[in-house]
Parts: C-alpha cells; sequence; structure tokens
C-alpha cells in the first residue's frame, strides 16, 4: 500500500514533469504538505514562506539520498536542478503558515522562549524565526515534525548539510525539546 | 542510515495521501504531546541569553561555530559560516571570465559538475580523484581519448574529504575512518568497495573532516581537528597522525593543531609544511591562519594556548607562553581559511615559481570585510621560513560576496595546476605559456 501511494505520487510527478506549470506540477506535494503553505498532515512540515535556498537544500539532500526519507527520496527522484530551483522558489511564495490559536500552554512557551534565547536560535533563524538563505523558517511549523527534526538532529539521524544543527543539539534535554517545538511552533 | 523510521513513516504518508485526495483533512489531529513533566534543574537560569564573548560559554555546545561571539554587537551577528550552493554550477555559469591569473598565465574549466568538489588526488594514468565535504561523493575525472569526463567514483561515504593516491591505491578519508581502493585506475567504471584500514577516529562534526596525503617515507598522514573554535583538546584531537599505508603502526607526530587541511613536503628539504586555521571571534584582524612546518616528532604548535605564535589565547593562554610552542614559519591573513597547499615543482611556470607553496585560501566568513577567496603563492626563505606571500588566482571575492571558493590545488605531470572550488563544484587548471598549448 506504502508502495502503491508513492508510486502514484511518483506517477503524478512524472507525469506532469516540464509540461506543465508550476501550480499543477506541485499538486502532488500540497496534498501532504498542505495548500496555502500550511500542513495538516501528521510529522509533515509546512512549507509556506520556506527560504528558498534552504528548500533547494532538502530537495537536493533527497534527491542525492542524503537525506533518507523514502517518500520524498522517490518524488525527488526525476526532478532536475531546474526543477529543484523552481520548486523551491515557488514555495518560498507560497503563504507562511499560521500560529495555531488552541492549546497554548503559557508555562511551556515561557520555557521554550527561554531556550531559545539561551541556545541562540535568532542568531541564525532570525529573531522572527523566519530563516534566512539556508537556515530555514521555523516560526508556526507543525509542533510534531519540529519535536521529530529535533530529535533527529541530536541523534545525528538527521545529517544536516552542515552539522551545525547535531552541533547546536547536543546539550538540549528531551524535555526541552517538547518545550522548544511548542514555543516555535506558536510564536507570534 | 534512517531506514528505521521509514516504513511505518511510509505509511502514514501514503495514508495522508488517501486522505488528501478524498478532501478528508481529519490528519491533522493535535499530536500536542501530553503534558511534559517538569524539567531537571539542567535548564540553566530561565530568560536572560548568557553572558558571551566566553569561550568557556557552557549554554553552546563545543562544535557550535557561534562559540565566542560577543553579545549584543550587530557587526559579529551577522557573520556565519557560508553554505555553498548544493548544486554544482553548469559550465556556462562559472566565473572563469572574472578570474584573474599573473601575466602569461591562463586559466580554463578543467572539469564540471562535481558538488562540493574539495580535496585533489593525481592518479599515476593522469585520473584525477575529487573528494567532497557536503555530499556523499567521490568523483574521478577521467581522461579518455583526449576528452575529460567526471565520473562518480564513490556514493554513500560520509564527508569523504581527503584523498590521496599510491602505487594504483586511492586512500580516502571520511569523518572518522580512513580506507582504500586498490588498482582504482583499472576499474573506474566498477570499482570495488572502498576497504577501511583505520578507524580509530573521533566522530565529531566540528572540524572533523579531513585533508590526507602520502609523505615521502610512504607514510599516510590524517589529522584530526580540534573540535569547536576554541576548545581544550584531549589527546584524540588537535594533532596529525602518520601510519604505514596498511593503517598500522599508527603514531601521533605533532599537537598543537587546530584544524589543518591542506599539507605537503618541501621538495628539497623533505620537511612537512601544513597550513592551520586560526580561531574565530577574537577579532577581525587577528589572529591569522599559519603556515606551519614540523622540524621533529613531538612538536606543538600552540593550538589553543598560543595563536599565531605571538598571541597566548585571552581564555586558554593563562599561564602559558608562546614560547612553549613552535611558532608559524608564516602568517596567512586573518580568518582566510588557508587550505590546500603544495609545492611547485614542475616545469611549466617561469623559474621564480620553483618551490613555492601554492596555497588556497577558502575566505573569511568570520570577518565583516572577506579576506581569502583566492590561491597566493608562498616564497620561503633559505632557512625556510615564509619570505612573501602574493596573489596569483584572484577574482572569486565580489562586492563582498564569493562566487566561488578555492580548497585544494594540485600539480600535474605536466607542469599545469588545478584548483578546486567547492562553491561551484568545479576544477579549474592554470597553464603558463601561449593559451594554445593548454589545449594540449
Amino acid at each position: 500500500m506504502r508502495k502503491t501511494m508513492t508510486m502514484l505520487a511518483f506517477a503524478l510527478i512524472a507525469a506532469t514533469a516540464n509540461a506543465e506549470p508550476i501550480e499543477q506540477r506541485i499538486a502532488p506535494c500540497l496534498a501532504c504538505h498542505g495548500e496555502n503553505g500550511q500542513s495538516q498532515t501528521e510529522n509533515t512540515p509546512s512549507l509556506g514562506g520556506q527560504q528558498a535556498p534552504y528548500t533547494l537544500i532538502q530537495l537536493f539532500m533527497f534527491r542525492e539520498k542524503l537525506r533518507t526519507f523514502e517518500p520524498m527520496n522517490e518524488m525527488a527522484k526525476p526532478l532536475t536542478d531546474d526543477d529543484l530551483r523552481l520548486f523551491s522558489d515557488f514555495i518560498a511564495k507560497m503563504p507562511k503558515p499560521a500560529p495555531p490559536g488552541e492549546n497554548v500552554d503559557p508555562a511551556r512557551m515561557q520555557r521554550g522562549q527561554a531556550l531559545v534565547q539561551q541556545h541562540r536560535c535568532d542568531t541564525c533563524h532570525n529573531p522572527d524565526l523566519s530563516g534566512k538563505e539556508n537556515v530555514p523558517r521555523i516560526a508556526n511549523q507543525r509542533e510534531d515534525y519540529l519535536a521529530k527534526t529535533l530529535t533527529e538532529y541530536k541523534d545525528n539521524s538527521r545529517h544536516g548539510y552542515d552539522a551545525s544543527m547535531a552541533d547546536v543539539m547536543a546539550p538540549i534535554a528531551a524535555d526541552q525539546i517538547a518545550d522548544l517545538a511548542h514555543y516555535i511552533a506558536h510564536v507570534r | 542510515m534512517m531506514n528505521y523510521v521509514s516504513v511505518p513513516r511510509g505509511l502514514l504518508l501514503s495514508g495522508a495521501f488517501l486522505t488528501a485526495f478524498t478532501l478528508n483533512a481529519a490528519a491533522q489531529q493535535a499530536t500536542d504531546p501530553p503534558v511534559a513533566a517538569p524539567p531537571p534543574s539542567t535548564a540553566p537560569a530561565a530568560g536572560a541569553p548568557p553572558p558571551a564573548g566566553t569561550a568557556a560559554s557552557p549554554t553552546l555546545p563545543p562544535g557550535s561555530p557561534l562559540i565566542g561571539r560577543p553579545a549584543g554587537n550587530d557587526a559579529a551577528a551577522k557573520l556565519a559560516p557560508i553554505a555553498p550552493p548544493p548544486i554544482p554550477a553548469a559550465p556556462d555559469k562559472l566565473p572563469i571570465a572574472k578570474l584573474k591569473v599573473p601575466a602569461g598565465f591562463n586559466i580554463e574549466v578543467y572539469a564540471a559538475g562535481m558538488a562540493n568538489a574539495r580535496s585533489l588526488a593525481l592518479g599515476d594514468k593522469g585520473t584525477v580523484f575529487v573528494g567532497s565535504r557536503l555530499v556523499d561523493k567521490v568523483y574521478a575525472i577521467v581522461n579518455k581519448d583526449g576528452k575529460r569526463e567526471v565520473k562518480v567514483l564513490v556514493s554513500g561515504l560520509y564527508r569523504p574529504n581527503g584523498v590521496a593516491f599510491k602505487d594504483g591505491t586511492l586512500y580516502i578519508a571520511e569523518l572518522s575512518k580512513i580506507s582504500k581502493i586498490e588498482k582504482v585506475e583499472d576499474n573506474l567504471d566498477n570499482p570495488p568497495k572502498p576497504t577501511v584500514i583505520f578507524d580509530k577516529l573521533p566522530k565529531d562534526e566540528a572540524h572533523g573532516w579531513k585533508f590526507i596525503a602520502i609523505g615521502p617515507d610512504n607514510k599516510l598522514y590524517a589529522p584530526v581537528g580540534q573540535p569547536g573554535n576554541n576548545v581544550l583538546n584531549d589527546d584524540e584531537h588537535g594533532l596529525i597522525r602518520r601510519m604505514n599505508l596498511d593503517g598500522s603502526g599508527a603514531e601521533v607526530i605533532v599537537r598543537g593543531v587546530r584544524h589543518t587541511v591542506g599539507f605537503d613536503w618541501h621538495p628539497e628539504t623533505k620537511q612537512l609544511y601544513f597550513t592551520d586555521n586560526g580561531r574565530d571571534w577574537m577579532s577581525e584582524d587577528v589572529p591569522e591562519d599559519e603556515l606551519n612546518r614540523i622540524t621533529k616528532v613531538g612538536e606543538h604548535f600552540g593550538a589553543p594556548f598560543c595563536l599565531q605564535g605571538n598571541i597566548v589565547d585571552p581564555e586558554f593562554g593563562w599561564g602559558k607562553s608562546c614560547s612553549e610552542y613552535t611558532a608559524p614559519v608564516g602568517l596567512l591573513g586573518p580568518h582566510s581559511a588557508a587550505l590546500g597547499m603544495r609545492f611547485y615543482t614542475g616545469n611549466m611556470f617561469p623559474k621564480a615559481y620553483k618551490n613555492v607553496a601554492i596555497i588556497a585560501r577558502h575566505g573569511s566568513w568570520n570577518r565583516t570585510k572577506k579576506i581569502g577567496g583566492d590561491v597566493v603563492i608562498a616564497k620561503l626563505n633559505k632557512d625556510g621560513t615564509m619570505k612573501s606571500m602574493e596573489p596569483f588566482l584572484t577574482g572569486f571575492l565580489e562586492d563582498n560576496k564569493y562566487i566561488g571558493r578555492p580548497v585544494d590545488v594540485l600539480q600535474m605531470k605536466d607542469g599545469s595546476l588545478l584548483v578546486s572550488d567547492d562553491y561551484n563544484g568545479a576544477v579549474y587548471r592554470i597553464t603558463y605559456g601561449k593559451p594554445k598549448m593548454a589545449g594540449k
């Protein structure tokens, strides 16, 4: 079933290759990543407003299997260098995700904010966490995806492009990751 | 490496496809983790950022390039390591027309399309091997019937920055292991898997990537960098080691090396010269990167206690004196990231170039006005110290931005010089004389 669906997605991308406008080519991506830049899918990141250089690196890494997640590796496989640029640039122009209003825990928000300052996330990710260049927008990213990603950086199962996140995450404890993710997901 | 997640998440995602196709967006259910237990008291005082400007700042991990960054300084806050584009530049987009070499020299594109092309090594049959750091590949530039072709020789490696070649065998240095492929030039299309010869190496990412080379003593030399900007080292870091070509007999020969990414042996004295990258965040202008020379086993080159031979480190230098350490034979510019270096022994360049050190400076990130991003010539005095440093290949720096960044240099058999550029994923060739000759 997984294989079938992956193949379906793959077929959609392949079938629409090149001839179709980007709006149609990207539709299979948005089926999971969400229309209007905001993901409704568990553990799947919102793409809206993402920094184009960052997305380009991620798509490249998926295509080259330097970042491993089978559905994305399959999706990226047939893409040319120009395709990668096209998708990255288009994604950057999609509306950025909005902060979820419910289930905000003030105590966790406070702890998360302190952690962001303490570990200087804002230095590279910008004070509003909107990212810059190859450093991603993380503000209002899905909380589950943030927690998962930070955990993967910490145990180095997700190799960053240049490994700086592995270094940054080394001293951060698991429960602190939960607070960080909560804060970053809800930051306004 | 992440296979453990792909099945369940693959299922999940496929499910998401279905739901999306059936216009059912219910997958969004709150995935808030249960309210976390109160954190253990490992978290330092919440709220206030830590005092910065100290290398001992306990809240930053040792590997972070942000260690030592002064707080509340806008100029400093703008500086961070520069990530190259992931995709190699198309041959017609390379900055070749903007690159400058001295009168009488020519530069051309030797090969392109190698993402993150880093260290270079030359095979007996003319194959040029190219390592990488941010991707998983070692490339081979193959000369076949007068045509050059780029092949991916090996994939699936982890930060394979270092390559060296000797007697038919290619040696590859990844982050924490060194391996070899025998008779590599006879099997360029279908090389066997690399065989590990040495893996007793730390796995730190910071300064973990390696340059390797084989000396006139037929031993393989491999460094281990200091695992962070400015940190105390244990016995496994900040050193250069040598070993037999099968990995046996490994011994540390020098310490106090912050991070060398290029070395070579002087053609006459056979002494090992190496570049070393100075620490960041001390100031815009010091310390400078170093050109060092090993005169005896057991030397200590100062890091992290003494910088550039004459500055005791503000953090770790207390109680130390630079006289305790071997000083560099030359200084190569602040933050300039002096990487690959080789002595020129060829016959193509003019006589003045005989035995000069040709050094690739990757270019600074930790400096407001960028410096480096060039290839320089270091001429030596009779006593082996550096006499002068002059530009050789420039033009990679434009309006304080890089349009390319040189990593390594390599002399070819005909005396021409290759230069790798990891920003564009290309290798250039510099020749001397009428350009017609260069095409031969």
